[in-house]
């Protein structure tokens, strides 16, 4: 991933920040530029909670290219507190002990380096709640 | 609008053709598909694929393509749609032949895997998703499909060897297809056994990689037995679009775009599911060939493995569903399985598939899903 394109969605990766109609109130993440619910252009920055569920999870052992290292790792979809479900991984857990419904946080964390631009990429991860 | 027909197909054996290049496999499909019904002038070349510029360093692909096959000068373009490629390059074809703007289309897929390396092909693949929100965080093709198998076990209740035994009915249907990757049986075991690529989906769940091409020749219904006297009426055609993210669904255990895809392409052709004879759906993985059942009207929600030992997707059963052996067993050549699906369902009512034969198969469907779920295309085909 080239640098500007890392840099220009820090603020959804790194801070949950999702977009709220200011027609319907929908809450969508990533944020699009129409609400797919009424059709209203108009959006107010909304940052999400920080913790929720663990909806489902899988452990990925044949990861793409550039994640060769981490490998085995979890990936889960989390239910924040308002209803919002992101993916992201799941981490400070063993593969084995990783149960969906559990209680989970945000934590800032490494997610890959040595891709194609050199950087090295920080994002928003999950970890169970302590 | 006029009505629309198929008077030709062709496909390659899917493979790992280390042997073979991206055009020389789109050339033997597209030059069978035309010497099946008279090589006749074609007016655009249409064609689905979607890594030839990831792993064979070549975009443009229509020229290419039509060049290759000695048709120039025509109109000839390509149709990215991920893995529904195939699919939405059908409908590209035939809408240009419905709207009258040509007569004589080549449409099809191809796709050429094996000419990736290490994790570039699961790098590439993994492009069908959102690559700021999924693959950014090592979400592989595969485990985003895992994601929904978990959770899809756990809201039903369903077992895992359910999924098993759908695999294993795959490789069924395909030991007897000349063209499948995977031409052998399976028992539940070998699914159970195999190695777990992203929990819970272990290798027997997945399709296997592989190159292949697959064509189909399109003309005005009217002007079809002209060309051949074994021809099938595109009687309805349709896509539909999701979410890219699978996080941003209301509702994770089914696909909407293929739920909306098929509710136009029935009206349009006015039929129902309990019309369909035969079908090719996009098993992917078991857990997307079960939500596919469901979606497209074949099933009650978390039903699949109940109607399985009843036998109902047997040939002789309710619907015949994919003789070919589908993604699991005849191969995944990505961009190019949409126009595999078409070309056996063509076989299939021109009577000519072989040991894969339905017997008295008069209406078929064909259902392409790109990404996961994020798009699919879903086509009709009725005897002519
Ligand atoms: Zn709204």
């Amino acid at each position: 991933m080239s640098v500007p394109r890392y840099w220009r969605e820090i603020p959804r990766r790194s801070r949950l920040e999702a977009a709220k109609c200011k027609d319907c109130g929908a809450v969508v993440y990533p944020p699009r530029c129409r609400c797919a619910k009424c059709g209203s252009v108009e959006f107010e920055a909304y940052r999400l909670p920080e913790t929720g569920t663990l909806v489902t999870y899988t452990i990925v052992r044949n990861p793409p290219k550039w994640f060769e290292k981490a490998s085995p790792y979890i990936i889960g979809l989390v239910k924040l507190e308002d209803g919002t479900t992101i993916m992201s991984q799941i981490t400070d857990i063993e593969p084995e002990e990783v149960k969906a419904g559990i209680p989970v946080e945000a934590v800032l964390r490494k997610v890959m380096e040595d891709g194609d631009s050199g950087i090295i990429e920080y994002a928003i991860k999950f970890r169970p709640r302590l | 609008m006029r009505k629309v027909a198929i008077v030709g197909a062709g496909m390659t054996k899917v493979d790992k053709h280390w042997r073979r290049s991206l055009k020389e496999l789109f050339g033997e499909a597209g030059t069978a598909a035309l010497s099946g019904c008279g090589a006749p002038k074609v007016d655009a070349l249409i064609v689905g694929n979607m890594c030839a510029s990831d792993l064979s360093d070549q975009n443009n692909i229509g020229s290419l393509l039509a060049d290759y096959l000695g048709m120039n000068p025509t109109t000839a373009y390509r149709v990215e749609a991920a893995c529904g490629s195939g699919g939405a390059a059908f409908l590209a074809a035939y809408t240009a032949v419905a709207s009258g703007i040509y007569d004589v289309v080549l449409t099809g897929g191809v796709e050429k895997l094996t000419d990736g390396v290490g994790g570039n092909t699961t790098f590439s693949l993994g492009k069908a998703a959102d690559a700021e929100y999924e693959l950014f965080y090592g979400a592989s093709f595969v485990s985003l499909n895992a994601l929904i198998m978990r959770h899809y076990m756990g809201f039903y209740g369903v077992p895992r060897e359910a999924f098993a035994d759908l695999s294993v009915m795959m490789h069924r249907n395909g030991s007897k297809n000349p063209f499948a990757q995977l031409p052998f049986e399976i028992k539940r075991e070998t699914v159970l056994n195999s190695d777990m690529i992203s929990d819970p989906i272990t290798l027997f769940d997945c399709a296997p990689v592989g190159d292949g091409a697959a064509a189909v020749v399109l003309c005005p219904l009217e002007d079809a037995k002209r060309y051949s006297d074994a021809y099938v009426e595109v009687a309805g055609v349709a896509g539909a679009s999701d979410t890219i993210n699978i996080a941003s669904r209301d509702d994770l255990l089914t696909f909407r775009s293929t739920v909306v895809a098929a509710d136009r392409a029935y009206r349009m052709a006015r039929v129902t599911p309990s019309d369909i004879d035969v079908a090719e759906i996009h098993d992917t993985f078991t857990i997307t060939g079960a939500i596919s059942l469901e979606d497209l009207g074949f099933c009650e929600r978390g039903k699949f493995h109940k109607m399985m030992e009843n036998g109902a997707f047997e040939p002789g059963g309710l619907v015949a569903i994919n003789p070919s052996g589908g993604l699991k067993s005849r191969g995944h050549p990505v961009g190019a399985t949409g126009a595999y699906q078409i070309a056996e369902i063509f076989l299939q009512l021109t009577g000519r598939a072989g040991r894969m034969q339905v017997p008295d198969a008069t209406v078929g469907l064909a259902q392409n899903i790109g990404g996961s779920g994020s798009c699919a295309f879903v086509s009709i085909l009725r005897r002519g």
